[in-house]
């Protein structure tokens, strides 16, 4: 028997950054929000004491646990595709908070290239710079569109940041002053320079002093301690959702937090949404939430899954390229990197945040001329202090073996005696890339399991040459004695650190897009979907802030919607308006 | 699989070798070495005496006979028969030299022990739903495999050199592993290059953990590494030009 709640204005689910933008925002404007979330609470008592890399960082204390779903992957649409079993191949936030209390929060804006890449890129190039395969298309808004969104979010989050030259305008500064500088970022701002890039600090949520936010929530100043990437901040010094929105909308008394709650499907009557259907995980029991508005926020893979179980919205087919849902899905975060060794030089490796490094965004986006490369879009150089964990880290020259005596004298040489590149890239979408319902696996729930047909192109191959050489040169000048080029090849299913975006992608056009550029699903006037779910392509850089920025205006729409009728938020002369 | 492939980028720039398991290992890593750069040249022996390098180019002994320690109580392995093949098989992996302790005396074999009887060696948070059609995708859990593993390390050990493992020379032990390492050894279930990444990971861990795991004894492992271990704040250090040596310091300290 479902049980019925009481109707309540929104119900969102998943309560990480997206659905605590959603709570605190609806709240403030004196709504009632109900957030569902699958996994537990939690608070900055959970985060001290972990500094412990077995628990957090090898077995990923505070990711999803697979035992009761998980995701199946393949190649290409001929393959049969295989679960994920263990959850190191993905790591996804669970709990409330979700991704955001354990991310590195690393936080880029995007280009305005981005928001325009099909019309940019024709207008530049020419339209057959873009291959039949490629599935790009405008995001349906531009850079100064997003603009007041990227300042909302990152003065929630109290970024630190330095500007970077290349980037577009900004309508005010960083919140908090860059991070402090090691000697490998120096290193590589001297080499950057000298070869006549363009370096700055990596803007990110660790923040280099104490801060207060617009809503009176207070993040404390890093202390570097580098237990940050997968752990949550024992010192509330790294932005996340717990000691930010969450607390924000709880104050207003209008936001009800149900943890456990995990929602099975999205509830309607023609082409409204109704509420939705979730299971206690404790108890196994049913309920129905009601509400005028449903906001889906549980990130790329559960948005889309809810989707396609709900049966809302065309799924895509691959074959035809017609459908929406599931359509241009991308995995970003599987991107190259190389190794500095240096011989004759020891760095103090252990110290570190999150996020904490250097980069140039000289060969990001179209801020290089792209007529002599068979590629569109780019990639950062990002010299990253990641810790040095001495689990994982271990470095040798080419050519040592990977245990034994050999393995030992090079690794415990080499642990300070090396810098890190990361050359996170862009990913653009392919037409046999996306989402589906698994015909075989299925969950606890007798559900089917999410299906990801992916593998990397030609785009990324040629992109990923490119930027290996242009960081091997760097790393070079700052004066490595051997440097190791790592260059992915294929998809191994293996989905790091939820970059992952599209299936319920945004635009201009309904037969092209899911949702409109408030997150408003074109077939649903009252059900929004918040999350990298909306990116239409992945950008060079990490997701949150964008998802983040479109979740503010997503907000903006919501509350029009609840206030103004029952229409599409739209206006545009093409569309015709439902009202 | 070589030893290159099992390695990828870590979102926050740490170093990429990937440390999970093998499900799948078909992503390749190219390797491109640049050689040493010009200028960068020094003489080994130069250069160790102006860094103070620790690192003696001398052939490594052994320090003082290994023995197995059976001081602790084991909370997975029943044998001791395999309790013992784990001990000389994790000393292969990771064996004591001029620079410190190995495997064996880093505590690493009860380390593995009770990560075994740890939920993570019962694969309980694993989706673990038939059907299961590749080895790779082992329907045993952590525990099985190392079973199956270290027993089957024994019987190849029997059959081409007429002993126990770990009774073998130092050269045949590495041998063995190498066969297993190449997934040239037949297993049921599961594939002998999956049993030999677990054990080569969680031999790692079990020299690098926190001391609160059995592992790493004494911070030894962190010490050979020059990690600093649990600390609270590096904010006093972050500026340094100058690599900065610190103790290392336990997550014992902040648990009371
Ligand atoms: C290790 C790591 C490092 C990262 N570093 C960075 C970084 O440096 N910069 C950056 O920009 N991004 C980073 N990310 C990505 C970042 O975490 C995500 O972009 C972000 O968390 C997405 O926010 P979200 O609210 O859309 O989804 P999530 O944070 O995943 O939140 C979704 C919530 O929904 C819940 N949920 C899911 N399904 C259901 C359901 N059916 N019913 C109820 N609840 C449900 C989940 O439990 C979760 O709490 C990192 C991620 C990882 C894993
Ligand atoms: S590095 Fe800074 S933000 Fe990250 S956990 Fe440590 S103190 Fe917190």
């Amino acid at each position: 028997m479902v049980k019925r709640m009481d109707k309540v204005d929104v119900v969102t689910v998943g309560v990480g950054w997206s659905g605590g933008i959603v709570a605190s925002e609806l709240s403030k404007a004196g709504f009632k929000v109900v957030g569902l979330e699958r996994g537990a609470e939690s608070s900055v008592e959970d985060y001290v004491s972990s500094k412990d890399d077995v628990r957090y960082r090898q077995r990923l204390e505070m990711m999803e646990k697979l035992n009761k779903s998980t995701f199946t992957t393949r190649r290409s649409i001929d393959e049969e595709a295989l679960p994920i079993r263990n959850k190191m191949s993905i790591k996804i936030g669970t709990d409330v908070g979700g991704g955001g209390s354990h991310w590195a929060a690393q936080t880029h804006r995007y280009f305005p290239y981005d928001f325009e890449i099909r019309s940019q890129t024709i207008e530049r190039y020419g339209e057959e710079k873009i291959p039949d395969w490629m599935t790009i298309q405008d995001w349906g808004i531009t850079y100064d569109e997003l603009e007041p969104y990227y300042d909302t979010f990152e003065k929630t989050m109290g970024i630190s940041g330095e500007e970077d030259p290349l980037a577009a305008p900004r309508s005010s500064p960083y919140p908090t002053p860059p991070l402090k500088k090691t000697a490998v970022m120096r290193l590589f701002e001297e080499a950057t320079k000298k070869l006549g890039y363009h370096p700055f600090v990596i803007p990110g949520g660790t923040l280099s002093e104490k801060y207060e936010n617009p809503d009176g929530q207070v993040i404390n100043a890093c202390q570097y301690c580098s237990f940050c990437e997968r752990f949550g901040c024992d010192f509330g010094a790294k932005a996340d959702p717990v000691i930010t929105v969450i607390p924000t909308a709880k104050e207003t008394g209008n936001f009800e937090l149900r943890t456990h709650s995990e929602v099975k499907r999205v509830l309607y009557e023609g082409d409204k949404a109704t509420g939705v259907l979730y299971v206690n995980t404790l108890t196994g029991e049913e309920y129905e939430q009601p509400a005028d508005v449903v906001v889906l926020t549980s990130y790329t893979f559960n948005n889309t899954k809810l989707l396609l179980l709900s049966e809302i919205g065309k799924p895509y087919d691959p074959k035809t390229g017609k459908g929406v849902i599931g359509k241009n899905f991308t995995d970003h975060h599987t991107s190259p990197g190389i190794k500095g060794l240096f011989k004759d030089r020891k760095f103090n490796r252990f110290i570190s945040t999150g996020m904490l490094g250097s980069v140039i965004t000289d060969f990001a986006a179209d801020n290089f001329d792209h007529t002599d490369v068979d590629f569109i879009h780019g990639g950062h150089v990002e010299a990253r202090e990641g810790g040095n964990m001495p689990i994982e880290t271990n470095i040798t020259p080419e050519g040592t073996p990977s245990w034994g005596k050999e393995f030992k004298k090079e690794s415990l040489y080499y642990h300070n005696r090396h810098v890190s590149f990361f050359l996170q890239r862009a990913s653009m979408p392919h037409k046999e890339n996306y989402l589906d319902l698994d015909p075989t696996y299925k969950d606890d729930y007798g559900d089917p399991l999410l299906r990801i047909t992916n593998d990397f192109t030609e785009n990324e191959h040629k992109m990923d040459e490119f930027l290996l050489e242009k960081g091997d040169e760097i790393m070079k000048e700052m004066g490595a004695s051997e440097t190791q080029l790592n260059y992915v090849e294929h998809f191994d299913g293996n989905l790091a650190y939820q970059h992952n975006s599209g299936g319920v992608i945004m635009g201009d056009d309904p037969e092209t897009s899911a949702v409109n550029n408030y997150m408003q699903m074109w077939d649903m006037n009252n059900l929004f979907v918040c999350g990298a779910s909306a990116f239409p392509h992945f950008g060079t850089s990490n997701p949150t802030l964008t998802l983040g920025a479109l979740t503010y205006r997503a907000t903006e729409g919501i509350i029009d919607y609840l206030n103004n009728g029952e229409g599409q938020l739209l206006k545009t002369e093409s569309k015709e308006e439902k009202v | 699989m070589t030893d290159n492939e099992n390695k990828r980028e870590n979102e926050d720039g740490s170093n990429n070798e990937k440390t999970n398991e093998i499900e799948n290992v078909s992503r390749r890593k190219f390797l491109k070495s640049s050689g040493i750069a010009a200028g960068g040249v020094v003489g080994g022996a130069l250069l160790g005496s102006l860094l103070g390098n620790p690192f003696k180019s001398e052939p490594s002994t052994k320090v003082q006979p290994l023995s197995i320690d059976y001081g602790e109580t084991r909370q997975f392995f029943k044998r001791k028969s395999d309790f013992d093949i784990l001990n000389f098989a994790t000393e292969t992996i990771y064996p004591e030299d001029e620079h410190g302790a190995g495997a064996m005396n880093l505590g690493v074999p009860y380390y593995i022990d009770k990560q075994l009887a740890s939920p993570w060696g019962q694969n309980a948070e694993d989706y673990m739903r038939k059907p299961f059609i590749k080895k790779d995708q082992t329907s045993l859990n952590r525990g099985e495999v190392f079973l199956r593993g270290l027993r089957k390390l024994n019987e190849v050990a029997q059959k081409e050199h007429e002993d126990e493992f770990k009774n073998l020379e130092e050269e045949k032990q590495i041998e063995l592993l190498k066969k297993f390492e190449a997934d040239e050894v037949e297993m049921e279930f599961v594939s002998s290059a999956y049993f030999f990444e677990l054990l080569r990971q969680t031999t790692l861990e079990g020299c690098y953990c926190d001391p609160m795991y059995g592992g790493n004894k004494n911070m030894e492992g962190w010490k050979m590494k020059e990690f600093p271990g649990a600390r609270l704040s590096y904010t006093d250090y972050v500026e340094e030009e100058d690599f900065v040596a610190l103790d290392p310091v336990s997550l014992k300290t902040q648990t009371q």
